[in-house]
């Protein structure tokens, strides 16, 4: 669970069946899990009107059981990167009464949030819920590169090589935490790198 | 005291009417300075000088927001209200100088919306000549569905089709024309809002319909001026400035201390935008709760009111004022 910070780290809830006439799940890995623990509250006939866009784990697990669910539709993709097509499409061609739920890594809600932004769907309508992984998605402020799974305090930059502070400053627009320069004045301070985001 | 404070000197500027039912007044400053900008949606608090009474009615500005020279509003006569919408019929003239409030906005457009879908009902209907005015000149994209009762009681619908043609949609009570509400509400693309505006039956069965075909709450935006019910008069004990008051038959709470000489909030007088909310020190009686704002819970505390539109009845009613 993440932890309660500055007011732009997002927070995330459980879900719940929420009134609605289609319903769109995205979710990776153990984000399975809240899915399938949101269907023992759902009510007769829901998944008649699910489509779940989910990509698994390393470890592939989980797939049978959303199966089992018996959604309208059911997508799993290798990555975020080769479902996003997808979940563009689906909300480009949807109507009112479209409910999202995003489930998984702070990564996958953030980057389906992106784009159901861009869709138009307010954030507070999103229902969330984080499971597994706390790597982060970060932008380096100084040059701009986004750094994926992110899980020591500090970390190196992918793109530009420095050394950065990874902030709970969060950007929706980007769908990245912010992560600024931790030695600035002295480039030969170095202060040690712990795992902190499991 | 209004929470905008700042009132503006108008002067009369042209009385239309447009029905049998609906007058228009145009409002310009009387140091012939411009208006201040408002955004579709907007009202403006009239203050009526009847007699020894000062009535004070909320009204939406209807004109273009990208017009500020003057400011018009449009008043449906009452003959069974309280008596502001006919002083403004009967006693209103050109030339005559008026008190109004600075403009306050309870009823926006979010303009992150890809679409604004309009509900208007009879009257409803002015804040929608200035949301739709706005959304023209920007190229926004909007659809307006109005019911009235006849098609000679549509006010402006006549404009509205010609200013938007098939962005406007008319349903007449009278030819039995009905809005398809599911089916209208479900095929809208995503990211659309809603707006109603009309009597609150209709406010009811739109928000409770939109709610159960999957809109957002944050995507619905309603707005209804609840004018105050007359009731029985009862008095009323203001602690803070240690006066007893009655509020009369045809007289609101708030307007009953506001005749005591207090001055306490107020911004929409509609019972929707909060500002009056007074704490009940202690009661014995009943709450007559007429408003939007305060929560079910708070209702049945009987430790809050909002005097702008609530009434009591019973033996006492000490607030905290």
């Amino acid at each position: 669970m993440a932890a309660k910070s500055i007011i732009s780290r997002p927070v995330y809830g459980t879900l719940s069946p929420q009134p609605g006439k289609h319903h769109l799940f995205v979710a990776d890995a153990e984000g399975a899990l809240a899915i399938t623990d949101l269907a023992a509250k759902a009510p007769a006939g829901f998944f008649g009107d699910v489509h779940i866009i989910f990509i698994p784990g390393h470890d592939g697990k989980h797939v049978a059981a959303l199966e089992a669910l018996k959604p309208a539709q059911f997508y799993q993709g290798h990555s975020f990167a080769s479902a996003l097509p997808r979940l563009k499409q689906t909300l480009a061609n949807a109507h009112m009464g479209l409910r999202l739920y995003l489930a998984g890594t702070e990564g996958l809600i953030g980057q389906a949030m992106q784009a159901a932004l861009e869709a138009g769907i307010d954030h507070t309508s999103i229902q969330t819920e984080h499971r597994g992984s706390l790597a982060r998605r970060m932008q380096c402020v100084h040059c701009k590169g986004i750094t994926e799974n992110v899980i020591t305090q500090p970390a190196t930059c992918s793109h530009c090589g420095l050394l950065l502070l990874v902030r709970d400053h969060y950007s929706r627009r980007l769908a990245a935490f912010q992560g600024v320069c931790i030695n600035a004045e002295d480039r030969s301070e170095i202060p040690p790198m712990e795992e902190i985001f499991r | 005291m209004s929470t905008g404070t700042t009132k503006l000197d108008v002067v009369v500027s042209d009385v239309v009417p447009i029905n049998d039912l609906v007058t228009r007044f145009h409002f310009r400053r009387r140091d012939g300075a411009l208006l201040p900008t408002f955004s579709g949606g907007a009202h403006v608090v009239v203050e009526m000088r009847d007699g020894q009474r000062t009535r004070l009615n909320p009204y939406s500005l209807m004109g273009s927001p990208l017009d500020t020279r003057e400011y018009t509003i449009s008043v449906r006569r009452d003959d069974a209200g309280r008596g502001g919408s006919l002083f403004m019929h009967r006693n209103v003239r050109p030339g005559m100088e008026m008190v109004i409030s600075y403009p306050v906005n309870l009823f926006s457009l979010d303009l992150r919306a890809r679409k604004h879908l309009m509900l208007a009902g009879g009257i409803g209907i002015t804040p929608f000549m200035a949301q739709t005015a706005q959304l023209a000149a920007g190229g926004g994209n909007f659809e307006l569905h109005y019911t009235c009762r006849t098609a000679s009681l549509g006010t402006y619908a006549d404009v509205l089709r010609e200013r938007y043609d098939r962005r406007v949609r008319l349903y007449h009570d009278d030819r039995d024309e009905r809005i398809e509400l599911d089916r209208l509400l479900s095929s809208q693309p995503l990211g659309t809002h809603l707006y109603v505006c009309g009597p609150s039956g209709m406010i009811g069965w739109v928000c409770d319909r939109a709610a159960a075909l999957g809109w957002p709450a944050e995507t619905v935006h309603f707005e209804h001026f609840a004018a105050p019910q007359p009731g029985a008069p009862f008095d009323v004990m203001l602690v803070v400035s240690g006066k007893t008051i009655r509020v009369d038959e045809q007289q609101s709470l708030l307007e009953a201390i506001e005749a005591a000489g207090v001055d306490p909030p107020y911004l929409c007088r509609g019972g929707v935008c909060g500002q009056c909310e007074t704490n009940v020190i202690s009661h014995d009686g009943k709450f007559i709760h007429n408003d939007h704002w305060l929560s079910e819970e708070e209702h049945r505390s009987c430790r809050k009111i909002m005097p702008c539109v609530s009434r009591f009845e019973g033996r006492s009613l000490v607030l905290e004022r």
